[in-house]
This record gives C-alpha cells, sequence and structure tokens, in this order.
C-alpha cells in the first residue's frame, strides 16, 4: 500500500487554521485592550487593611457629593415609593451636640469592622469579611433575613425592596438581598479610590492601607485624633472620623 | 355511634380541614404576592425591618416549644394526668413549629434559596444555631411522640421526655437569643431576654393547649373533670405570674441605665401603639384579666373561664411580641450617644410601621397551617385525651 497524499489534507488544514485565527485574533486584541482596565484577578491581601479617614472639619452640611458619586458608580437609581424602602449605601448625617449645639455634618456607611456584627449573625455566611478588612455580602448566598439590619450599629445596610431594571453589570443587586458600602470593591481591585473619595470636593476623605505606616492614611491617623463611631462595641472599625 | 352520627362528624371534619386549608393557602398566595413584588408591597422598611410575619412566626414558634411541657410533666414527672395529653401536645408541638417555619421562610427575600440556608451554616450566627435547633425539634419530638405511641416503646419514653425537654430550652434559649445578642439597638441586648423567652413559651403554649383541649372536648360532647382543670388553671396561672416577673425585670433594669431611659420613655410611656398595647393589651387583657378569671371568686367558676383566660394570655402574647420586637426597631439607633441625628435615611427619627394585608395574611396563614395540621392529625390519629376519672380518683391523683 502506498503512503496517501496528504498534500489536499494539509492544505485544508492551513486553510482551516488561517479562518480559525482570523476569526479569533480581534477577539484577542480585545482582549488585550480590555486587560489594562479588568480588575486584578489575584486574591485580597491579608497583610493590607483598607480604611477610610473621614474630615468632619471639612465636610459641608448640604453637600452630598460623596452620595451621588456612590449611587452613580454603584447603580442605585431604584424609586421606591416609600423613602424608608429605598437603598442608600452612603448618607449623609446632620449632627447637633445636645448641651453646646455645635454641629457636624458627616458621612455614613459601612464601617468595614474587623469584628463585623453582620458577619457574626448571617446564617449562610453570605456577609463576609475579605482578607483586605473589606465586608461584603455574596448576592448569591444572602436569602434576605435582614439579621444583619438589626445587628448594625450604624444602619448601613440596605434591603431592596422591589425588582431592579436596571443596574450596573459590576455591581450585582437584586431584589430580596442586602447590601451596603463595598468601598467600590470594584474599583480598589483597580488601583482606584472609592467613587466617594474622588468625588468630594473638600478632600475631607482620605482612603488608603492602615497597616502601611507609610500610605497618607496611617500617616495622618498618626498625626490627628480620630473617633471610631461606637467605639464602645469594640469592632475595630475601619472608618474613622476626624473632629466629632 | 350510628352512621349517620358518624357521617357528620365527617363532614364537620372535612369542612374544619378545608377551612384551614383555605385559610394557609391564602397567606401562601400572600407570601407569592411578596415574593412577586418585593417587600415594597409590606410595611417594613430598612428601619422597621422585620414586622408582622416574625410577630405571628415567633408567637407560633415559642408557643410550639411550650406545649411541650405538657408531655414533659407526664413522662419526666410521671403525672398521670399530663402522660393522657402527651400525643396531643406532641401534635401541637410538632404543627406550630412546622407552620412559624414555613412564615418565617416565606417572609425571607429570597425564599426560593431555601436549599442555601440548609446547605450553608454559619455557627456564630443565632440564626444558624436554630438550622440545627429546628430540625433537632421535629426529630425529637418525633422519637418522643413514637415513645408515647408504641407499646414496645413506651420503656423510653421518660429518657425521650427528657431529651425533648433539654432540647426545647436550648430552642427557646435559641429564638430569644435573636435578640438578646443584638448590640445595635437599645431594646434588645439584654441577658434577660432568653429566659424570658422561655417562661412566655411556658405560658403561651399551655394557654394554646387549654384552648385545643376545651375545642375537642365540645367537639365530642366531653367535660374536662374540674380537679384537672383547675389543675391547668393553676399551673397556667403560675407561667402567667413568672412572664410577668421576667418583663418586670427586663423594664427595671433598662429604667436603671442611663442610657436606656429614652428609650424605656418611648416604650412604656410616648410611643404611641407601643404603649398602648405594653400597658392595655398585654399588662391588663393578657396578664391581670387572665389571673383574675382563674383565682378571683366571682370569676372563677364562672363556666368558659379557663378558656377564656387563655384565649386573653394568647391574645397579650401578640400584644407583647409586637411591643417587643416593632416597638424595639421603631426606636431609633443611638449612632451618635450625646447628639441629636438627622438624615434622609430617617436617623435619629421615631419609625412608624402600618402592616400591609399581605404580610397580615401570611401570619394568618401560619395560624391555619397549624390549625390544619392538628385537626388532620387528631382524626386521624385520634388524640383525644381521655381522662380515667375513677382510676385517678382511686388512687388520689384528684385530690386538690
Amino acid at each position: 500500500m502506498t503512503a496517501p497524499d496528504n498534500k489536499r489534507r494539509n492544505f485544508l488544514a492551513a486553510a482551516g487554521a488561517g479562518a480559525a485565527t482570523l476569526a479569533i485574533a480581534p477577539g484577542i486584541n480585545l482582549i488585550r485592550v480590555s486587560a489594562a482596565d479588568e480588575p486584578q484577578t489575584k486574591l485580597a491581601s491579608g497583610k493590607v487593611r483598607w480604611g477610610m479617614l473621614v474630615d468632619t472639619t471639612k465636610c459641608a452640611t448640604g453637600c452630598d457629593a460623596c452620595v451621588s458619586a456612590c449611587h452613580q458608580e454603584n447603580g442605585i437609581v431604584e424609586e421606591v415609593e416609600d423613602p424608608r424602602q429605598r437603598s442608600q449605601w452612603l448618607r449623609k448625617i446632620d449632627l447637633v451636640e445636645q448641651g453646646t449645639g455645635r454641629q457636624h455634618s458627616l458621612p455614613m456607611m459601612c464601617q468595614h469592622c474587623a469584628e463585623p456584627p453582620c458577619v457574626d449573625v448571617c446564617p449562610t455566611g453570605a456577609s463576609f469579611k475579605r482578607a483586605d478588612g473589606i465586608v461584603l455580602v455574596d448576592r448569591h448566598t444572602c436569602i434576605g433575613c435582614r439579621y444583619c439590619m438589626m445587628a448594625c450599629p450604624y444602619k448601613a445596610r440596605s434591603f431592596v425592596h422591589e425588582p431592579l431594571t436596571t443596574q450596573n453589570p459590576e455591581v450585582p443587586r437584586g431584589v430580596g438581598c442586602v447590601e451596603g458600602c463595598t468601598f467600590c470593591v470594584q474599583r480598589i481591585d483597580r488601583g482606584k479610590n472609592p467613587a466617594c473619595v474622588d468625588a468630594c470636593p473638600e478632600a475631607a476623605l482620605v482612603f488608603g492601607d492602615l497597616n502601611d505606616e507609610n500610605s497618607a492614611i496611617a500617616k495622618k491617623l498618626k498625626e490627628v485624633a480620630s473617633t471610631q463611631v461606637r467605639a464602645d462595641l469594640k469592632l475595630d472599625t475601619g472608618v474613622r472620623y476626624q473632629g466629632i | 355511634m350510628d352512621y349517620a352520627a358518624k357521617r357528620s362528624a365527617e363532614t364537620k371534619f372535612y369542612l374544619l380541614a378545608a377551612l384551614g386549608g383555605l385559610v394557609s393557602a391564602i397567606g401562601v398566595g400572600a407570601a407569592l404576592y411578596m415574593e412577586h413584588h418585593g417587600h415594597a408591597v409590606t410595611g417594613m422598611n430598612n428601619q422597621i425591618v422585620w414586622g408582622l410575619p416574625h410577630v405571628f412566626a415567633i408567637f407560633l414558634v415559642v408557643a410550639a416549644s411550650g406545649v411541650l411541657n405538657v408531655a414533659s410533666i407526664g413522662s419526666v414527672f410521671g403525672k398521670t394526668v399530663y402522660k393522657t395529653r402527651g400525643q396531643l401536645a406532641g401534635l401541637l408541638c410538632f404543627a406550630m413549629l412546622a407552620a412559624g417555619l414555613v412564615v418565617i421562610l416565606l417572609d425571607l427575600g429570597r425564599a426560593d434559596r431555601i436549599m442555601v440556608a440548609a446547605t450553608h451554616v454559619n455557627l456564630t450566627s443565632v440564626f444558624g444555631w436554630n438550622m440545627i435547633l429546628y430540625p433537632g425539634m421535629f426529630a425529637i419530638a418525633f422519637v418522643y411522640m413514637w415513645t408515647l405511641m408504641e407499646k414496645r416503646m413506651y420503656p423510653y419514653s421518660k429518657a425521650a421526655g427528657f431529651a425533648a425537654f433539654i432540647w426545647r430550652l436550648m430552642l427557646t434559649t435559641g429564638t430569644g437569643s435573636i435578640f438578646g445578642f443584638i448590640a445595635a439597638r437599645q431594646a434588645y441586648q439584654s441577658a434577660v431576654v432568653a429566659p424570658m423567652f422561655i417562661i412566655m413559651s411556658f405560658a403561651w403554649g399551655m394557654a394554646v393547649f387549654m384552648v385545643v383541649q376545651k375545642a375537642m372536648y365540645l367537639w365530642n360532647g366531653m367535660a374536662l373533670h374540674p380537679a384537672i382543670r383547675n389543675r391547668f388553671k393553676r399551673l397556667l396561672a403560675t407561667f402567667v405570674a413568672a412572664v410577668f416577673y421576667f418583663v418586670a425585670v427586663y423594664h427595671l433594669t433598662n429604667i436603671y441605665y442611663a442610657k436606656q431611659t429614652a428609650f424605656e420613655q418611648f416604650i412604656l410611656l410616648d410611643g404611641g401603639i407601643f404603649p398602648q398595647l405594653f400597658w392595655g393589651g398585654w399588662l391588663v387583657a393578657g396578664t391581670l384579666l387572665p389571673l383574675a378569671l382563674i383565682f378571683l371568686p366571682g370569676l372563677k367558676d364562672m363556666p368558659g373561664s379557663a378558656t377564656l383566660a387563655s384565649l386573653l394570655i394568647i391574645v397579650g402574647a401578640f400584644c407583647q411580641l409586637y411591643v417587643f420586637i416593632i416597638g424595639g426597631e421603631a426606636f431609633p439607633l443611638e449612632i451618635f450617644p450625646g447628639m441629636t441625628a438627622g438624615s434622609s435615611f430617617f436617623d435619629g427619627r421615631i419609625d412608624h410601621y402600618s402592616p400591609s394585608l399581605p404580610e397580615l395574611l401570611l401570619g394568618i396563614g401560619g395560624i391555619g397551617i397549624a390549625f390544619t395540621m392538628v385537626v388532620v392529625g387528631v382524626h386521624v390519629l385520634k388524640f383525644l385525651p381521655e381522662d380515667d376519672v375513677a382510676k385517678l380518683e382511686a388512687a388520689g391523683a384528684l385530690a386538690d
């Protein structure tokens, strides 16, 4: 038996490979282009502890640039009729000291506690703390029991009361689940600041790694007096306040 | 019983079962409506996160563990009068526990994720413990019932009854601790809450048992022996008085701490519906009137006084839970002590809660589920408690 003539087979194989390359190449290029903006795929590091310092002496009453930026970044646009049922990941609180009348205005959000009560009470473990200290809700395992909302001392969590039609693809949300500030984790993983930090016109918010003594936040915390809200609970919050 | 009477009884049974089924179906329908539209159709919100369904569910679960005491007294302490009622108590426990869990589950934001709840258990969560405590209660109650119903298992009924008693104490501790471990809100964190829930379960479970027993006796044209009725009434009154004591301790300890006085002022005096339900609903209707019906000479011999007292205790229980759960949430979180707070998220403001029809129907549906299970269970398993009065009298068990 003579050896088969493979010429035609080789030609077809080469042509097929060429066609496949033509078909896939644009995709490869697209992937390469988008890679620059992709979030990092490595695991969050336990060496890092993300935190924020709010300088309440700079924070102006009536200004809600941080709130708008947060809600735009995270696609929070639902309009439930009852305002008490709307999600608020970040809100401004106006305070008046009893007795002295001294006024403060400050942003309040998830304090990203080192000992988060929401994580303790969550029956399914959907509330969890990342290695770098960011407290998140796993939208796949949240059953919507709202126990975390009962347990959070900062009223920092919201329950999605209505089906959602528009949302940011990077920030999945859904009716029947609990949600709250993520420190804009999708931005942090790209090396950016949370949206509220960049939006503050007074630069009242400093964000960074509490564990890195050379970071701006660590230096500032060494320099100025700061407060943890409800420090009596010893939750070791990641968000600190200056001036209250 | 002749054929016509038996047939009439059968018809009545099917009518009752159908009524229970209908109420249950309406409850499930309400839950589906809430599931479809989201919790926007309820009165619950980001401040008052647990509402009427939780009041019903917690009543059912707490009363379920309490009703089993009737059986435990029989098995553990060897009291014949209670032993006769062990099977009915077990059935009531089963039915109310199941119904309470159904209401809690149907109120979840994602009730479809029940398998997630069953397969992901966080053991630092009191809810997580309950994922073990509730199925455990079903299992132990089942085994206990088996030892009460199957002759060959009789020797084990004391051990099973003891296990059931210990487990039910743990179960109610778990239910109370859901609130007792919450440090965030003024109303809850207190070591008294778990024991308070245990004693509440004793009173509510006994009250439910008395009402169900009365209904079954009326149905069958029977009457409870007065000596037995008096014994039950006195035990019920003891439980009600104990609840009063624990509630008083809970509020008095709160009043003692300066940081809690604003909350107590709200819940006992200024809080509108909550003080009204506390004083009028729980104290007067649910505690003082039942005690009067049990002890006051002019009232205690009135026909139906025990049943009326039991019904009032149940009404008082609902008032108490409403005040405790919803009143506790309506009071604002004190995030910045010493400061007056205001925000678009209603910080520093007392919230108001208007329950919507679907959540009320879901709660009533839970009662319907328990009712249906009991009606069917009693019919199929013939759990009517019948006392051998002659034997009890001979043994001196009916002497006051």
